[in-house]
């Protein structure tokens, strides 16, 4: 039974992208049929960070009005069998998402693919709605900072207004939190929201944190999701969340500021 | 940082915990928002022109609000009246 996981958290630049890119490959990695849409019509975005711009024939829209077929217009990864993307359409067609057309698509899916990751835009307009719509599952993602928090608690109530699951009484989608660009240091003074101040806020499970780093600008600069980046923390974080995800209990790691030395002290980093 | 920082810096304020407390009153009235019945707002907006046929009134002096007691639902209608001087001002 193939499952859908919706990324989504209100507010823009908190990193949708970067965690949908990075939690499909991973999932993919560990063998699982996975395919990540791009649900940001008009903004297309995933195609850069998972490097395969260029490869682009056909779009969801595309699909969407029956001018392509799913097969045309999925992209294989380069270099993971498991894992395409279906990417979004350039030009901005509001009318094209209706609940139906896209649930067609989605169902489709379903008999080829393990795991369906929804990468939703920012907001609360069609496209994002269209994205948490069929969900059985969600990643919500959330940076330290106060807009960030309130944004998320919206779109869990959307979650449990809008989505299909809420309409026909189902059993709710399961919500997993996601923290991007933590900062152990700045949470440990006061001056940034701490892990434990958010998940208090927002009342849901704790499934990954991504501490901030410059690999992450690194890997989108290279269209190579960041959790192929085995070195980095956010890599090695990245990599625990779809541990997490999969039902493996790991405890969280980079949760604590970096000890600097005398000598780093003195002298600068 | 390096040695000069050290006599420029300032003590960073611990902002963290205001913007949690802020979040936790902006987030419980949303709810509240969210959770209410729909026609709240409508409710508001006819019970405004109603008395502002007779006072001359502001939407902010209008305050409506729905809390829950357990299975009790209570409706607080609280408006507040003008002064006198501007009651008179209207009526003429």
């Amino acid at each position: 039974m193939s499952r859908v996981i919706v990324v989504t958290s209100g507010k823009g630049g908190v990193g949708k992208t970067t965690t949908s890119a990075s939690f499909a490959a991973g999932l993919a990695n560990r063998g699982h049929r996975t395919v990540v849409i791009d649900f940001d019509i008009g903004l297309r975005n995933l195609d850069l960070l998972m490097g395969c711009e260029r490869r682009v024939v056909y779009d969801f829209v595309n699909v969407i009005n029956e001018e392509a077929t799913l097969k045309q217009a999925l992209i294989r990864d380069k270099n993971d069998n498991n894992l395409h993307i279906l990417p979004a359409s350039q030009t901005r067609d509001k009318d094209a998402f209706t609940e139906e057309k896209v649930g067609n698509v989605i169902n489709e899916l379903r008999d080829s693919f393990d795991y369906i990751v929804c990468d939703s835009p920012a907001g609360i307009e069609k496209g994002a709605l269209m994205a948490l719509f069929y969900a059985d599952e969600a990643l919500i993602v959330t940076n330290p900072e106060i807009s960030s928090v309130r944004d998320s608690d919206r779109i869990l109530g959307m979650l449990s207004a809008k989505s299909q699951r809420a309409i026909e009484g189902e059993e709710p989608i399961k919500e997993h939190l996601v923290v991007t660009r933590y900062s152990p240091a700045r949470a440990e003074t006061g001056e940034m929201l701490s892990l434990d101040d958010i998940q208090e806020l927002l009342g849901i499970d704790l499934v990954g944190v991504i501490p901030e780093s410059k690999a992450v600008l690194q890997a989108s600069n290279s269209g190579v999701p960041v959790i192929r980046d085995e070195q980095s923390k956010s890599g090695q974080a990245y990599q625990d969340m779809v541990s997490r995800f999969l039902g493996e209990d790991i405890p969280m790691r980079f949760l604590d500021a970096e000890k600097k030395g005398f000598l780093k002290r003195i002298f600068g980093a | 940082m390096s040695i000069f920082d050290y006599f420029k810096r300032k003590p960073t304020k611990a902002t963290a915990a205001i913007a949690k407390e802020r979040l936790h009153i902006v987030m419980a009235h949303e709810h509240r928002v969210a959770n209410g019945p729909d026609y709240l707002p409508a409710l508001k907006r006819e019970l405004m022109e109603v008395i502002a046929k007779y006072v001359h009134i502001q939407r902010k002096d209008i305050k409506v609000n729905l809390e829950r007691h357990g299975d009790c639902e209570i409706l607080e209608l609280n408006i507040a009246l003008p002064e006198d001087d501007e009651k008179t001002a209207t009526a003429n």
